[in-house]
C-alpha cells in the first residue's frame, strides 16, 4: 500500500520521509531510496497527482536562459562589458547584442554602458558551465538611470509580478513610479521619493506574505491607506 | 538594498531625498531605528552584551586576566579594545586578519572609553608594581545593516555594566567561579555618529547611506554632556559650523541613547 | 569511586542537555540557525553558492564547501581566546566540512563556493556538534539541494558508564577513564559522517556507544525540523500565479 506522509502544501525540510510505496513518483526536489520518497531540499511540497515536487521557498538565483533580469555592469572588456547579475555567475553582454547601432572595434564601451551601470537585459543561453550570455536587442531592455535597486527573495518574484504583471502594475499605478522586476530578485524604481518608499513597502509586504489567498486585495488597502495619510 | 549596489546616478537620488528631508526607510534624518540592549549573552564572558540597531546585532564580551602594570603607570589596571568584522555579518566582510576598518573601530570604542576614564584604572591595582587587572573588550558583529560604529560603542559599554570580578585567592584566578564584585565604571560614554550626505546631516545610517556619506563625525560624550572622543571620517570637509551641528546633534542624541542602558 | 550521578543532575546517562534552535537569524546571511545545547552556543551562517577566489580552487565539475569555525574570544571557559584560526579551529573547520559534505549537492552551481561560518559566543563542551547541528540547519535555510539534515553528538564514556552529551565536567572527569567521541549523522540512513575519539574504551563499549548516539541524532533532527518549519510557517498557501514581465 502506498502512502502520503505529508499533506499537500505542507512545508518539507531535507531528509524529510514524504510518501512510501512505489505508486509515488518522486520529481523536482525529491529522490527515492527502495520504499521511500524523501526530500532533497527545503520547500513546498507540491503533490499533482502520484508525483511529488518540492517549490523552493530560498536559495539564490541561477541564470537561466530566457530570464529578464537586471544586471551591473562590473568589467568592460575588448569587445563587450562583464555583468553581476545577483548570482554566482557573471553574463557577458557582447558588443553585438548590445545595441542597435553598430559598434566600430576599438571605440570607447564606456559610452554606451559605464562601470556601475545598470541595465534589464536577457538571457540568450546559459552554457553546463554557467557562462551567461545576454542581449539588450528585445522590448523593454534598456539602461536604467538613477531610481534605485532592492534585492528581495528571488522565489517571491512571481507572485510581486502577479498575474499578467497585475500586482506590479497595480502598486505602479498607485504610486506612479517606475519599475523593473528582474526574475533574479533586483527591483528597480524610480519616482517621487515617498511614492518610493510606499512602493518599496508594499513590495516587501508581498514578499513577507505567506498566502496568496486575498493578496492583491490586501495589497490594494495598503496602497490606498497610504496614499490617504500623504495627502493628508 | 545593498551597499554594493550603488552607483553615481543612485548616490544622487538618494541625496534628492534627503535634500526633501526623506530617508528610502521613511525615517526622519536624526531618527533612530528601534534599540535593544540584552545583558549577559554569555557566559564565559565576565561581562557580555548584545546590541541591536534595527537589524544590526553586534556582541561584545569582556575578559579579565592579570598581569605587570606598565612601568610607568605602577598602579594602573588597563584596557584593551578589540573588533572583528566576522564574515558572518556581511558577504562583504572577510576572513583573516583585522583589515584598517575594523582597527578604527575598535580604537574609536577604545578611546571613547579610555578618554571618559570610565573605568577607574586605580582600582584595578592588585599589588603596585607587580599585580592590576587588564580589562579586555571583544567586539563580534552578527548582523551588518549599518551603524555599527554605534552599535559596537554601545555593546562594549553594557558589557562593561554587565561585568563582574572572576575569584582570585592571590595565586590562582578561577574562571568558573565569579564574585559579585562589580567593574569600577564611573561614567558612560556614548558614541554617535553624524553623518553628512550633500547639506544633510543624520544618525544611523543604513548601509546605503554609509556607502553614500561624504564625511561623518564620532561625537563620544558622557553624562553632563561633556565631550570625551571625536574622530571624522570619510574623504569629505566640514566647515566649523557644521562640526558645531554635528556636536549639538550626537549630544542630544546620545541622551536618548543612554536611556537604553541599565542605570 | 564511580561516576552514579551526572554532575549537572541529568536524571539519565543518555540524556541531552537542553535544546533550542533557530533558523534565520542573520538576516544577511543565506542561510543561518542559532543553535544552544547546554552552556554551548553555536551560530551557522551561509554565504552562496557565490564566485569563488583564487581562480585555482574552483572545480569545474561541482561548487565547492567550506566551513571556518570560530569561537568568540570571550567564548572559552578560561582565558580570553586569541581572535584567529589555530590549529584546533582548522582541524575542525575540515571535520565539519566532511561531516556536511555527503549530504550536499552542489553539482549545479560549478565554480563557486559555499561558505559556512560557525561562530561561538559561548562554549561547554561539544562544540563542533552543536556547530554541525546549527549548519545543516543553516544549509537548508540557504536552500541547497541536500538529501539530508546532519545532526551531530557526542558520546562516549565517563568512568564506568556509557554517556551521551558529555559536558565540560564530564569531559574533565578525573577519578576514571573517559572518552569522549563526537559524531555526526544522517537519520534518514543511520550512517555516520563525522567520528572522532579521544580518550580510553574498550571496542565493546564503543558500539554500544555509536548505537546510544543514533537516538540523540533523532531527537536532535526533530529540533532542526522544527526550527526550519518555524521559520517558514505561513508560506504554506503556495507560490502559484504570476508571471514575469
Amino acid at each position: 500500500m502506498s502512502e502520503l506522509k505529508v499533506s499537500d502544501k505542507a512545508i518539507v525540510v531535507p531528509g524529510e520521509l514524504l510518501a512510501q510505496g512505489m505508486d509515488f513518483l518522486p520529481s523536482f526536489g525529491t529522490y527515492r531510496i527502495k520504499e521511500d520518497i524523501r526530500a532533497a531540499r527545503l520547500g513546498l511540497l507540491k503533490v499533482d497527482g502520484k508525483v511529488l515536487k518540492i517549490i523552493p521557498l530560498s536559495g539564490r538565483y541561477i541564470p537561466k536562459r530566457g530570464d529578464t533580469i537586471i544586471g551591473q555592469v562590473s568589467d568592460i572588456m575588448i569587445a563587450g562589458w562583464r555583468l553581476s547579475t545577483n548570482s554566482p555567475y557573471e553574463a557577458v553582454l557582447g558588443m553585438k547584442d548590445a545595441t542597435s547601432e553598430f559598434i566600430e572595434r576599438g571605440s570607447d564601451l564606456s559610452k554606451y554602458y559605464a562601470l556601475g551601470d545598470y541595465i534589464v537585459t536577457k538571457i540568450i543561453n546559459v552554457t553546463s558551465q554557467k557562462l551567461v550570455d545576454i542581449t539588450m536587442r528585445g522590448p523593454g531592455l534598456r539602461k536604467l538611470l538613477g531610481g534605485r535597486v532592492i534585492e528581495v527573495n528571488t522565489n517571491k518574484v512571481p507572485r510581486i509580478i502577479g498575474k499578467l504583471g497585475s500586482m506590479v502594475s497595480m502598486i505602479k499605478d498607485a504610486t506612479g513610479v517606475k519599475i523593473v522586476v528582474g526574475q533574479n530578485g533586483l527591483i528597480w524604481l524610480e519616482g517621487e521619493a515617498h511614492m518610493e518608499n510606499i512602493a518599496v513597502e508594499a513590495i516587501r509586504k508581498i514578499e513577507k506574505e505567506g498566502h496568496l489567498s486575498g493578496l492583491t486585495d490586501k495589497i490594494k488597502d495598503f496602497l490606498t491607506n497610504k496614499l490617504k495619510e500623504v495627502t493628508k | 538594498m545593498s551597499a554594493s549596489l550603488l552607483n553615481d546616478t543612485m548616490q544622487q537620488h538618494l541625496t534628492n531625498a534627503l535634500n526633501k528631508g526623506i530617508r528610502f526607510d521613511g525615517r526622519k534624518l536624526d531618527e533612530w531605528r528601534p534599540v535593544k540592549v540584552e545583558y549577559g549573552i554569555s557566559k564565559t564572558a565576565e561581562g557580555s552584551a548584545r546590541v541591536k540597531i534595527g537589524e544590526t546585532e553586534v556582541l561584545a564580551g569582556v575578559k579579565l586576566f592579570i598581569s605587570e602594570p606598565y612601568p610607568d603607570m605602577p598602579e594602573d589596571g588597563s584596557l584593551m579594545v578589540g573588533a572583528e568584522l566576522l564574515p558572518m555579518a556581511s558577504p562583504e566582510f572577510e576572513a583573516g586578519p583585522p583589515d584598517v576598518q575594523s582597527i578604527e573601530l575598535a580604537r574609536v570604542v577604545d578611546r571613547g572609553i579610555r578618554e571618559a576614564k570610565a573605568i577607574d584604572t586605580k582600582k584595578l591595582c592588585i599589588k603596585a608594581g607587580e599585580k592590576v587587572w587588564i580589562v579586555s573588550i571583544d567586539i563580534c558583529t552578527v548582523n551588518d545593516d549599518g551603524n555599527l560604529l554605534d552599535a559596537s560603542s554601545l555593546a562594549a559599554l553594557a558589557a562593561l555594566q554587565d561585568a563582574v570580578f572572576p575569584h582570585y585567592d592571590g595565586t590562582e584566578l578561577d574562571y568558573r567561579q565569579k564574585t559579585k564584585q562589580k567593574l569600577p565604571l564611573t561614567k558612560l560614554p556614548i558614541a554617535v555618529t553624524v553623518y553628512k550626505i550633500g547639506k544633510n546631516l543624520l544618525v544611523d545610517p543604513s548601509p546605503v547611506e554609509e556607502r553614500t556619506f561624504d564625511v561623518r563625525l564620532t561625537v563620544t560624550t558622557t553624562q553632563g554632556g561633556m565631550l570625551c572622543a571625536l574622530q571624522k571620517g570619510g574623504d569629505g570637509q566640514l566647515t566649523l559650523d557644521e562640526i558645531k551641528q554635528m556636536v549639538e546633534l550626537g549630544l542630544q542624541k546620545s541622551a536618548e541613547l543612554r536611556k537604553c542602558l541599565k542605570a | 569511586m564511580a561516576y552514579t550521578k551526572r554532575f549537572d543532575g541529568r536524571k539519565s546517562f543518555s540524556d541531552l542537555r537542553p535544546i533550542e534552535a533557530k533558523a534565520g537569524v542573520v538576516p544577511r546571511a543565506h542561510g543561518s540557525a542559532l543553535f544552544r545545547i547546554g552552556n554551548t552556543i553555536a551560530y551557522a551562517t551561509v554565504y552562496g553558492p557565490r564566485e569563488l577566489h583564487p581562480k585555482f580552487m574552483q572545480n569545474p565539475k561541482t561548487g565547492v564547501l567550506r566551513c571556518s569555525y570560530n569561537m568568540m574570544p570571550f567564548s572559552g571557559a578560561g582565558e580570553r581566546v586569541k581572535p584567529g584560526p589555530n590549529r584546533r579551529a582548522k582541524e575542525i573547520s575540515l571535520v565539519t566540512e566532511k561531516a556536511l559534505l555527503p549530504v550536499l549537492d552542489l553539482s549545479d552551481y560549478p565554480n563557486t563556493v559555499v561558505d559556512v561560518f560557525i561562530d561561538l559566543p559561548q562554549t561547554d563542551a561539544g562544540s563542533r556538534c552543536a556547530g554541525i547541528c546549527a549548519a545543516s540547519i543553516a544549509l537548508a535555510d540557504a536552500g541547497l539541494p541536500m538529501k539530508d539534515l546532519v545532526a551531530a553528538i557526542a558520546v562516549g564514556k565517563v568512568d564506568d558508564k556509557l554517556v551521551v552529551d558529555l559536558d565540560y565536567q564530564e569531559e574533565a572527569y578525573e577519578d576514571g577513564p573517559v572518552a569522549d567521541i563526537p559524531v555526526a549523522m544522517l537519520p534518514s540512513t543511520g550512517e555516520y559522517t563525522l567520528l572522532q575519539m579521544d580518550g580510553d574504551i574498550h571496542k565493546d563499549e564503543l558500539y554500544k556507544a555509536l548505537e546510544l548516539a543514533k537516538d540523540a541524532c533523532n531527537k536532535i533532527y526533530e529540533i532542526q525540523k522544527t526550527a526550519l518549519k518555524e521559520k517558514y510557517k505561513g508560506q504554506e498557501g503556495g507560490d502559484e500565479g504570476g508571471d514575469v514581465e
